[in-house]
């Protein structure tokens, strides 16, 4: 089953550009095709992803060019438990916001266009979480960021243009940091397999040359993931996006290429967790501090709904690097194991949980937009009378990120608060819960002024979204309500495979290395082939 | 003939050229250049990590048989092909830009950043 792995990129990749082929003219029934397509490539990722879920961990070597253990030569695919539980969410959502797109885009022109890139986008996220290789993570990103640029704009109207201009514009500064990141380290250990490298810096130790790839890469990944110093461009870019667009790029695309990225190669490559780790983890927990406080105060204060769930995402996106460089500092400092591991769990766990109420959160903005024609908060209100079905989804998904039991965002923030405070970070944790405190203020005033209030004077009379974007809508308030309240039951299939890869650092290097290789002897070969002047 | 440091200092400069132009120009067209700067800035660095002195190209000749004194002799092509790749990512994403600055002229009449600004907050 390893060599099913490339089919994750591959059957995207195909049905990107299937699609607009299927979809040519202005024929209703093709378009209709390639609508088709794109929900069963959608479909069968999920499917695949499910499949794939649990069994061990494993390494699909392209085309089997191994090479040898010291020089591979061939790129590898890696499946282990991050990779499964970013491929799940990563293709749950997108399925789903597939499932949405479906009425939601029919009031665009370019239709297949439009399942083009998705798809394509699809592809990229699917190949990051997948990729062995440091620089296949930088194509797949370039592939998946590049069709996201291209979807942001997809309104052609004004505000969408402007907000990819500066999205792509900072999109590419990043980019170009991480290349840079791997130029260094390639020059360091001569490698790009992410296993290989890890192995070879241990050797290395810590230069100033690696802390200037480290801090590459933080940059780099972090403007992806949108961490405060980094983040100006995503409250213009996600809100501007076509609905099913925001919810894939603050539900999964900040997460694959920016979380997940910084993720892999913070623990696994430089090994954050090992002694010598504390310095990242305290950066992370800096920034992701950072994050966590300026965005839900950027949030509380804005009045377009769609606006103040793109600033909440930098918020929560903070929570998540919170509790993994807590998790890591731990481990770092020689703290109890189990403590770091829970801060670990918390962090994944929210990932997991945020994916899921905030891709909703924007679906039902874009439902409220469907229905009655405007985001601004000041002119909604009311919308349990009319739109009864989004009202409900909505209001689940603002309990959830508010931090309400028993949905999912509160048993999520709860473990990062607990795991923070046990590991002695008392004012962090006080912090966390000041900022969960404040995220259900903004979201009171989400509820206030869009599900519940009079209704103001419409120009038309809202109307309830058509189905498959209600059926959308009603599978993420399932999911919202479902993770949190059977969290004993998944924890073990979903989020404790990838807790494990992360605390296991830079074990990585052992478990996924061409076949043959241990550390001892990779670290004995010298290197061959010393470049430059 | 050595090259030395030299190189490296002119990816550096090229590299601080690029982000200038990108942080204080409001030109669309000029932000674009500079990002353009700034890439070509680090594939000049990536490619001089595979440089060596007096290195042949990577490419095996049929009478070269030995292939460790071949590896002693020839340049490191993997940045060359990464280069490569990163060029061709360059070109879409530059194409990207030039076609989103064409639509913006087309929408607001100016090339000028401090001019387009609907979005706030």
């Amino acid at each position: 089953m390893t060599n099913l792995l490339p089919l994750f990129v591959a059957i995207p990749l195909a049905g990107g550009f299937l699609a607009p082929l299927i979809g040519y003219g202005s024929d209703e029934r093709r378009a209709g095709a390639a609508r088709m397509l794109a929900l069963l490539v959608g479909a069968l990722l999920l499917a695949g992803s499910i499949a794939f879920m649990g069994a061990a961990a494993r390494v699909c070597w392209i085309g089997d060019w191994i090479g040898t253990s010291s020089r591979p030569v061939g790129l590898s695919l890696v499946c282990d438990g991050l990779t499964e539980l970013l491929l799940i969410t990563v293709n749950s959502i997108a399925f789903i916001a597939l499932i949405y797109s479906w009425s939601y885009i029919e009031r665009f022109t370019g239709r297949s266009l439009y399942y083009c890139l998705f798809l394509i986008m699809l592809a990229g996220l699917n190949g990051v979480v997948l990729a062995g290789d440091l620089f296949n993570i930088f194509v797949f990103m370039e592939v998946a960021v590049i069709a996201s640029y291209a979807l942001v704009a997809f309104g052609v109207e004004r505000p969408e243009l402007e907000a990819s201009f500066k999205y792509i514009v900072l999109g590419s500064v990043s980019s170009l940091f991480v290349l840079l990141g791997i130029a260094v380290l390639y020059n360091l250990t001569g490698q790009l397999n992410m296993a290989l490298i890890a192995d070879r810096l241990v050797a290395v130790g810590a230069t100033p040359a690696v802390w200037l790839a480290a801090g590459c890469f933080i940059m780099g990944f972090g403007l992806k993931a949108a961490m405060v110093p980094f983040h100006a461009w995503l409250p213009d870019a996600h809100p501007s996006a076509p609905a099913p667009i925001s919810a894939m790029l603050s539900g999964v695309v900040i997460k694959a290429v920016g979380v997940y990225a910084v993720c892999r190669l913070m623990f696994n490559v430089f090994g954050m967790t090992t002694p010598g780790g504390a310095m990242y983890a305290n950066v992370l927990i800096t920034l992701g501090v950072l994050s966590m406080i300026i965005g839900v105060l950027l949030a509380l204060g804005q009045w377009d709904f769609k606006r103040l769930l793109a600033y909440s995402s930098i918020s929560q996106v903070g929570y998540v690097f919170l509790g993994v460089g807590v998790g890591a500092a731990v481990l770092a400092g020689g703290g109890p194991a189990p403590v770091a591991g829970l801060a670990i769990f918390g962090g994944l766990f929210h990932l997991v949980n945020h994916a899921a109420f905030k891709s909703l959160l924007f679906l039902c903005s874009g439902a409220t937009e469907y229905g009655t024609g405007t985001r601004d908060m000041h002119n909604l209100g009311g919308l349990k009378h009319t739109m009864p079905v989004t009202a409900g989804c909505c209001r689940v998904a603002a309990l959830s990120i508010a931090g309400v039991p028993p949905f999912n965002g509160f048993w999520s923030k709860l473990i990062i608060i607990i795991a923070v405070a046990q590991a002695g970070y008392w004012s962090l944790a006080a912090l966390a819960a000041l900022v969960s405190f404040l995220t259900l203020t903004t979201f009171l005033k989400v509820q206030r002024h869009v599900i519940d209030g009079d209704p103001p004077a419409y120009e038309r009379q809202p109307r309830e979204a058509p189905g498959a974007m209600q059926l959308a809508m009603v599978c993420l308030t399932v999911a919202c309500v479902l993770l949190g309240i059977l969290l004993p039951l998944h924890q073990g299939w979903l989020i404790k495979p990838a807790q494990r890869a992360l605390v296991s650092g830079p074990g990585y290097a052992t478990a996924f290395g061409p076949p043959g290789m241990t550390a001892q002897i990779a670290q004995a070969t010298p290197r061959v082939e010393e470049a430059g002047p | 003939m050595t090259i030395g440091a030299l190189p490296y200092v002119l990816a550096l400069v090229l590299m601080l050229i690029g982000l200038y132009v990108i942080v204080a120009k409001k030109n669309i067209i000029k932000i674009i250049l500079g990002i353009a700067i700034l890439e070509y800035a680090v594939n000049l660095f990536l490619l001089l990590l595979g440089y060596r002195n007096g290195g042949a190209a990577p490419i095996r000749s049929p009478e070269q048989t030995d292939n460790v004194v071949f590896a002693a002799g020839a340049v490191d092509p993997v940045p060359q092909a990464l280069v490569l790749t990163s060029i061709v990512i360059g070109v879409g994403c530059l194409a990207l830009m030039v076609a989103l600055a064409i639509r913006l002229h087309e929408k607001f009449g100016t090339f000028d950043m401090t001019r387009i600004r609907e979005l706030k907050g």
